[in-house]
C-alpha cells in the first residue's frame, strides 16, 4: 500500500507543524483501518464477514480467523439485536442503501453482562453497473451513550410510574369521595328518619282550636335538641309540650326521645303539668344524673281544656327552666305568662313545678319557644341577643294575631338573622279563633 | 373513514387482471414490496396497504385493543377486500402477516381463493415440542431495541410523513424514514406479532397455499417453514436460495419468480 507521508507537505513554514504532521502522515491507511477508534467491518450482501478491523475484533474478544467468511453481521448481534436487525436494519439498508445511527447491542467476551451496547451505520456499495456489492458498517461504542439513555428511560418510567400512581390515588379518592357522599345521603337520611320520631311530623286538627309550629335544626346534618308535640289525654283535653335538651347529636337525640316518649306516657296516667314533668324528672334524672352522666331539658308542658261553650279554652301550663310563654290578646295586649320556680329537668331527684293559668279567648293566641329565637345574635357585628323584650315588643306590634300569623311573622324574622340563628328553634303557637270557627286544619311550617 | 385511505391503500397492474393482495409485516410498510412489484404488476392485478397504525395509514384510526391481537389486523384485510369488492384474490403475506392471512381468509372465504406465505412463522417462542427460535426475554430484548430506535420517527414530522404518503420527498431529510413507526404502536405490533401462537389457526387452511422460506432466516428457521408446510395439506413448500428475513428485497428475482409460477398453477 502507498504510503500518502511520502506526498510533499503543504506546511513547510513551521518546523514544529512540520514534524507533528510528518508523525502523523506517516500513519498507513492499514493502520488507521485496523486500529481506528471505532469498528469497521465489510459484509457480502448476505451478510458475511469479509473484513474486519482489530478494534472491532478486540472489543467482541473474537479472533479473526473465527469470523472473516464464517460469521455474519447478524452472528455478532443479541437476539433482541437480531431480531431487529432482521425487521428493521436489513431491509431499511435494502431500500435505502444506508443506515445510520442504529443502537444496537454486540455479543461481547466481557464487558457489561457480555453486551457491548454500539452504534452501527452501514452503507451499500454498488459496482457499476449499480448492482449492489458489498456493505461497509462502522460500529461506535455505545456504552456511555446507552446508560445515558437507559438512566433517561429509567427516570421516563419512573415519572410515568409517578403519573400512573398520582392518577390512581386520584380515581382512589374520587372513589372516596363519591363514597363518602353516599354515606352522607345515607346518613342524612337516617338523621331525618330519627327527627321524625323525635318531633310529630304534622299536628293533630284540635276541634275549636288552631294550631301553627315552626321547627329549625341548625344544621340539616345534626339532629335537634328542641322538640314538641301536641296530642290528646282524653275527656276533650289535650296537651302539649315544648323543650329544649341539653346538648346536640346523638346524645341529645336520645334524651329528646326519652322526654318525648315519657311526657306522653306520664299524660296519659296524669295529664297534670306539673304531675307530667315531675315524672320526666324522676325517669331523667334516674336514668342519666344518677348513673353519672347529668343531662337534662327545659320544658313547658300544658294542658288546654274547653271552658263552657263560648270557645274559651283554660289552659295550665308548668315550666321547667324554659323561657316563659307568651300571650298575644285578641285586644292587642301582649304579655308573658309567668311561671316562677320551675327547675332544669333531670338535674335533682327531686323537684317541684308550679303551675300557672290562663284563658284563652276568641282571637287570643299562646306563643311557646325555645331560646334559639331570644338567643339569636342580631346587630350588624351579630354581638347583641334578639332577646326578651325585643321578642315582647315583637309581640306587641303583632297583636292581635292568630297562629299562623304570628308564626309566619316569626319566621320571616328568623330568616333576617341569617347565620345569627345558630341554635336549633322551636316555635309553637295555640291560639282560639277570633271568629267562631268549625276546626281549622293547623299548619305546619318548617323553614 | 374511507377504507382507502384508512389503509394507504395503492393498486398497480392492469384493471380486470388477476389480483395479488400484499401485506407487509412487522417493522416496515407497503414499501417493502417496492422490488417485486415490477414483475408482478406485468399481468396481475397488485394491490398494496398499509395496517393501520403503519406507513401511511391513519393514525388516528389506530387502538391498542384491536391491534393486540391478529384478529384485528385480518379485519383490516377483510376490509380493504371488502372495499375493493375482491374475489379469489392471492394473498401474499410476508412474515407475520403470512398468520394474519390465514385468519382473513377463513373470516372472508369468497374473497381470499389462496396464500402466499412468506417466512412464515406461526409462533416464534418455543413451546414443548415446538421450536420457534427464541424465548420471550428474546422477545423483551426486541422490545428494548425498538425503545432505543426511533428510526426516523419524530412527533413533529409525523404529520408531514404520515399525511403525504404520496409525497414521500417529505420525510427524505430524516434518515431512516422510511418505515418510520410511531413506538408506541411498535411496541404494540412488535408484542402482538412475536407473542401470538397461530399454530392451530394453520390447521384450517383449506385454500391452495404457497409457503416460500428462506435457506438462511434467523427469524423463521427451516425447521419452521417444514412446521408450517406439514401443518397445511394444501400447501407447496418452495426454499429460496436467500439470507435473512426479507427475501423481497434480498432475492426479489427468485421471490417474484416463486409467486408468479404458484400464481400460473392456480390456473
Amino acid at each position: 500500500m502507498r504510503r500518502v507521508g511520502e506526498e510533499p507537505g503543504p506546511f513547510d513554514d513551521s518546523t514544529s507543524t512540520h514534524a507533528a504532521f510528518t508523525a502523523l502522515l506517516e500513519d498507513s491507511a492499514e493502520d488507521l483501518y485496523e486500529q481506528a477508534p471505532c469498528g469497521y467491518l465489510s459484509t457480502l450482501m448476505d451478510g458475511t464477514i469479509a473484513r474486519i478491523n482489530a478494534t472491532l475484533l478486540g472489543w467482541l474478544g473474537l479472533e479473526r480467523a473465527a469470523v472473516v467468511g464464517r460469521m455474519r453481521f447478524a452472528d455478532l448481534l443479541t437476539v433482541g439485536g437480531k431480531l431487529y436487525h432482521e425487521t428493521h436494519f436489513a431491509p431499511l439498508l435494502r431500500m435505502q442503501g444506508e443506515v445510520r445511527g442504529i443502537a444496537l447491542e454486540m455479543r461481547a467476551q466481557d464487558g457489561n453482562d457480555g453486551r457491548l451496547p454500539v452504534l452501527v451505520s452501514s452503507v451499500i456499495r454498488h459496482g457499476s453497473g449499480g448492482e449492489p456489492l458489498l456493505i461497509r458498517t462502522t460500529v461506535t461504542d455505545a456504552s456511555d451513550r446507552r446508560s445515558y439513555e437507559t438512566e433517561l428511560l429509567r427516570r421516563r418510567e419512573e415519572a410515568e410510574r409517578a403519573r400512573a400512581e398520582a392518577e390512581q390515588a386520584r380515581a382512589a379518592a374520587e372513589a372516596a369521595l363519591r363514597q363518602a357522599q353516599r354515606d352522607r345521603q345515607r346518613l342524612a337520611e337516617a338523621l331525618a328518619a330519627l327527627q321524625k320520631s323525635l318531633v310529630p311530623s304534622s299536628l293533630p286538627a284540635v276541634p275549636g282550636l288552631e294550631a301553627a309550629v315552626y321547627y329549625h335544626t341548625a344544621s340539616p346534618d345534626r339532629l335537634g335538641g328542641d322538640f314538641y308535640d301536641l296530642f290528646p289525654v282524653g275527656g276533650g283535653r289535650w296537651a302539649f309540650f315544648l323543650g329544649d335538651v341539653c346538648g346536640k347529636g346523638p346524645e341529645a337525640a336520645s334524651l329528646t326521645s326519652l322526654t318525648r316518649y315519657t311526657l306522653r306516657a306520664a299524660a296519659l296516667h296524669d295529664p297534670e303539668p306539673a304531675a307530667a314533668l315531675t315524672v320526666l324528672n324522676a325517669v331523667l334524672h334516674e336514668h342519666y344524673a344518677a348513673a353519672g352522666d347529668p343531662r337534662y331539658c327545659t320544658a313547658v308542658f300544658g294542658l288546654l281544656e274547653r271552658e263552657g261553650d263560648d270557645g274559651r279554652v283554660n289552659v295550665r301550663v308548668a315550666s321547667g327552666g324554659h323561657p316563659p310563654s307568651l300571650v298575644l290578646r285578641a285586644d292587642g295586649s301582649s304579655a308573658f305568662l309567668p311561671t316562677p320556680g320551675g327547675l332544669l329537668v333531670g338535674i335533682l331527684p327531686e323537684a317541684s313545678f308550679t303551675t300557672a293559668r290562663t284563658v284563652l279567648g276568641p282571637g287570643d293566641c299562646l306563643l311557646l319557644y325555645t331560646d334559639g329565637l331570644t338567643e339569636a345574635r342580631t346587630g350588624p357585628t351579630r354581638e347583641s341577643l334578639f332577646g326578651d323584650d325585643a321578642l315582647l315588643a315583637f309581640a306587641a306590634d303583632h297583636a292581635p294575631a292568630g297562629p299562623r300569623e304570628i308564626i309566619e311573622a316569626l319566621t320571616v324574622l328568623l330568616k333576617g338573622f341569617g347565620d345569627g340563628l345558630d341554635d336549633d328553634t322551636a316555635l309553637l303557637a295555640l291560639g282560639v279563633p277570633a271568629v267562631r270557627p268549625a276546626p281549622v286544619p293547623s299548619t305546619h311550617c318548617t323553614p | 373513514m374511507d377504507i382507502r385511505r384508512r389503509n394507504n391503500v395503492t393498486l398497480v397492474g392492469p384493471v380486470g387482471g388477476p389480483t395479488v393482495v400484499l401485506a407487509h409485516g412487522f417493522g416496515c410498510d407497503q414499501n417493502m414490496w417496492r422490488l417485486v412489484v415490477p414483475a408482478l404488476a406485468q399481468r396481475h392485478r397488485v394491490v398494496l396497504f398499509d395496517y393501520v397504525g403503519c406507513g401511511g395509514s391513519d393514525l388516528a384510526s389506530w387502538n391498542a385493543q384491536r391491534y393486540s391481537s391478529l384478529h384485528g389486523y385480518a379485519q383490516d384485510v377483510a376490509e380493504v377486500c371488502r372495499e375493493l369488492d375482491l374475489r379469489d384474490a392471492v394473498f401474499v403475506g410476508h412474515s407475520v402477516s403470512a398468520m394474519v392471512g390465514v385468519l382473513a381468509a377463513e373470516s372472508v372465504p369468497e374473497r381470499i381463493g389462496a396464500l402466499v406465505m412468506v417466512a412464515p412463522s406461526p409462533c416464534y417462542v418455543d413451546d414443548e415440542g415446538y421450536r420457534g427460535g427464541f424465548s420471550t426475554e428474546d422477545i423483551e430484548e426486541l422490545l428494548a431495541a425498538l425503545e432505543s430506535n426511533y428510526l426516523g420517527w419524530s412527533s413533529a414530522m409525523a404529520p408531514v410523513i404520515m399525511g403525504n404518503p404520496q409525497r414521500p420527498e417529505l420525510g427524505q431529510e430524516l434518515t431512516n424514514s422510511f418505515c418510520a413507526t410511531d413506538p408506541d404502536i411498535a411496541r404494540v405490533f412488535a408484542r402482538t406479532t412475536f407473542l401470538s401462537d397461530s399454530r392451530e389457526d394453520l390447521k384450517r387452511v383449506a385454500v391452495p397455499t404457497l409457503v416460500l422460506e428462506c435457506s438462511q432466516d434467523v427469524i423463521a428457521p427451516r425447521e419452521v417453514g417444514a412446521y408450517v408446510h406439514a401443518a397445511i395439506p394444501s400447501s407447496r413448500l418452495v426454499t429460496l436460495d436467500a439470507t435473512g428475513h426479507c427475501p423481497q428485497l434480498s432475492a426479489p428475482g427468485a421471490t417474484a419468480d416463486a409467486v408468479l409460477d404458484f400464481l400460473a398453477g392456480l390456473r
